[in-house]
């Protein structure tokens, strides 16, 4: 498989880009707006230049600022999918599809993509899924060596986004091209690529698997980046093995994690459970924290609980047995092994 | 209640002597003569002879505007440069000027006197007197116009559209003539006939710069100005002419301007527009 090879430097408006990574199977960046993430992809396609740096594809030099090489777009072999689609408002749906073929039959293209009815539609005719799978196609359609997605997921609501979620996941398996993709959506990240990384003002804050960042996130903006709760406490050691942290509000929480000032204790949602009552005598490898339930959200068939200042995410047979609702009293506990520190 | 008759009555008064202020003199243009003496008019040869030498200048002076226009207004709308907005005053800057001093310009610049006067004669080039002296005159005055369209047509081609060309394989060129200009054919179209309208139309410029020969320099709006002292009816003929082409053009403005391309999935005529 191909690898590409970024590493530069683009100053923007508020800091600058800072960039260095290497792709040869999925990578996903993903970082608040703002974070210039879509600057990351113009570079590499060729539409903005940086300051500094080199984008390379097994070798073949697509720039060089040290050596003043600079391939103009249309001789980098990328498909770049944009944010908006950017179709041509002008052309059918075989016309967009064409236009990156150069001449090459799009027949075969035009049936992968399910297309058959559709080819002469214009792109003002298709629902937001339709577009988006002509963008795909039309990037596609010139057979590039590196594939880039901007945002491919943010233009669809709710109800397409999951089904286009799974088809892309599946294409980009099929595809087996060095793919960089960006997105604001961790979820969308995690379920789409090989590797992620987090991207914050300009810089590269962690990369890793989806499973390495969550099993241990770098920082607290990753945490909670990542979809952790993270509550702030002071940390000094405690007897044991374990790490005893003073919250600020004043409650007391161990984690196997070693550290000691001011920290950032990270629990994912989904190592945390719900009780309405609990005995004091429980041991403290087993942290508990006591709050009014607040807001209770169902996802399929989970139940995102609010407890306190924690997030918890139980299965709805639970969430009806334990016969919650807002307003009242409940303890949120996890254990100190799920316990994360990060540094603030 | 009464003083809301007398605000109605007031405002359909305004109206009314609006409308028939800027109408009366086009319908007088038709109501002094006949149709049948307008048209048999039409053949005498000071009329025909104005109107060969009209359509060819303003055809030539229009192929100049937009082979030079279209490549400048694409600059000007996509490059940002120190200076921009001073570049688009000045292109923009004949469109306001009184056509006299258009004139007094031309002739300054390119009159045998004038600044490029003696290069263009050691080229053996004489301006003075000829057709090529009415095509500058017609390209000067209704360039800005075109370009000043055309500015804003290439400024509302979506930079992303440009964009995705690019990375699709399109080199600049390809990208030029496959995106950006079927997306701003229609502000470009409706750019070319306000040019074409305001150069038919030219007077003031082309006669000082030009002069007024009959079969050489003397477009229509020169042929009417010297027979209105001549032949008031063949002066009327002309107007009448004028006024059927401008007329033409300016629906065919409209509907530039309103024409949707056709979609073959598009079932109705005249579907709401969303």
């Amino acid at each position: 498989m191909a690898t590409l090879q970024a590493d530069f430097t683009l100053p923007l408006r508020a800091f600058a880009l800072e960039l260095e990574l290497e792709v040869s199977r999925t990578v996903a960046l993903v970082g608040p707006s703002g974070a210039g993430k879509t600057s990351v992809l113009r570079v590499v396609a060729g539409l903005m230049a940086p300051r500094r740096g080199r984008v390379s594809l097994d070798g073949e030099r697509w720039l060089d600022t040290e050596c003043g090489v600079s391939l103009p777009p249309e001789r980098r072999s990328v498909g770049l999918v944009f944010q908006d689609y950017a179709l041509f408002p002008h052309l059918s749906v075989r016309g967009n599809i064409a236009f990156g073929a150069g001449g090459r039959p799009v027949d075969a293209l035009l049936e992968r993509f399910r297309f058959g009815h559709l080819a002469s539609a214009h792109p003002q005719e298709l629902s937001g899924g339709e577009r988006q799978r002509v963008a795909l196609a039309r990037a596609l359609a010139r057979d590039p060596a590196v594939l880039l997605l901007d945002e491919p997921l943010a233009a669809l609501d709710a109800h397409t986004k999951a089904e286009v979620r799974h088809e892309l996941a599946e294409l980009l398996r099929e595809l087996a091209l060095p793919v960089l993709l960006v997105t604001h959506d961790y979820e969308d990240a995690a379920a789409l690529a090989d590797e992620v990384g987090v991207l914050v003002e300009g810089g590269l804050r962690q990369l890793g698997t989806p499973a390495e960042l969550v099993a241990r996130p770098q920082d607290a903006f990753v945490a909670s980046f990542t979809g952790a709760n993270l509550l702030r406490g002071h940390a000094r050691r405690g007897a044991g093995a374990l790490t005893a942290i003073r919250l600020e509000t004043g409650e007391d929480l161990y984690s196997a994690d070693e550290a000691e000032g001011d920290v950032g204790v990270v629990v994912y949602p989904w190592e945390v459970s719900v009780a309405r009552t609990h005995a004091a005598d429980a041991d403290s490898a087993l942290n508990v924290v006591r709050g009014h339930v607040g807001s209770l959200v169902e996802v399929a068939n989970r139940v995102r609980v609010r407890v306190g200042p924690l997030t918890a995410e139980v299965t709805a047979a639970s969430a009806e047995r334990l016969e919650l609702e807002a307003g009242g009293i409940a303890y949120a506990t996890f254990k100190a092994t799920g316990t994360r520190l990060v540094p603030l | 209640m009464t003083r809301r008759i007398l605000a109605g009555a007031a405002l359909f008064a305004a109206v009314a002597v609006a409308f028939g202020f800027l109408l009366l003199p086009i319908v007088a243009i038709f109501a002094r003569v006949s149709p049948g003496t307008l048209v048999s008019q039409l053949s005498q040869p000071v009329v025909t002879d104005a109107l060969v030498l009209s359509l060819k200048t303003s055809a030539i002076a229009q192929a100049l505007v937009l082979l030079f226009g279209t490549p400048a207004a694409y600059v000007l709308a996509t490059r940002s440069f120190r200076g921009r907005s001073l570049a688009i005053v000045l292109v923009e800057l004949p469109l306001v000027l009184p056509p006299a001093v258009a004139g007094i310009g031309l002739l300054a610049a390119f009159g045998r006197l004038g600044l490029l006067g003696s290069t263009l004669d050691a080229f053996g080039v004489q301006l003075g007197l000829t057709q090529a002296a009415v095509v500058i005159a017609v390209a000067y005055v209704s360039s800005p116009l075109y370009i000043r369209q055309a500015i804003a047509a290439f400024e509302e081609v979506d930079p992303n559209l440009v964009a995705a060309s690019r990375t699709l394989g399109a080199g600049r060129a390809r990208t030029f003539f496959r995106v950006v200009l079927p997306l701003a054919r229609r502000g470009l179209a409706a750019g070319e006939a306000l040019a074409f309208a305001r150069g038919l139309g030219e007077f003031g410029a082309t006669i000082m710069f030009a002069g007024s020969v009959q079969g050489v320099t003397q477009t229509l709006p020169l042929a009417i100005y010297a027979e209105f002292a001549l032949n008031f009816t063949t002066a009327l003929a002309m107007s009448a002419l004028l006024v059927v082409v401008s007329g033409a053009l300016l629906v065919a403005l409209r509907l530039t301007l309103q024409w949707q391309p056709s979609r073959p999935t598009s079932r109705f005529l005249f579907a709401p527009s969303r």
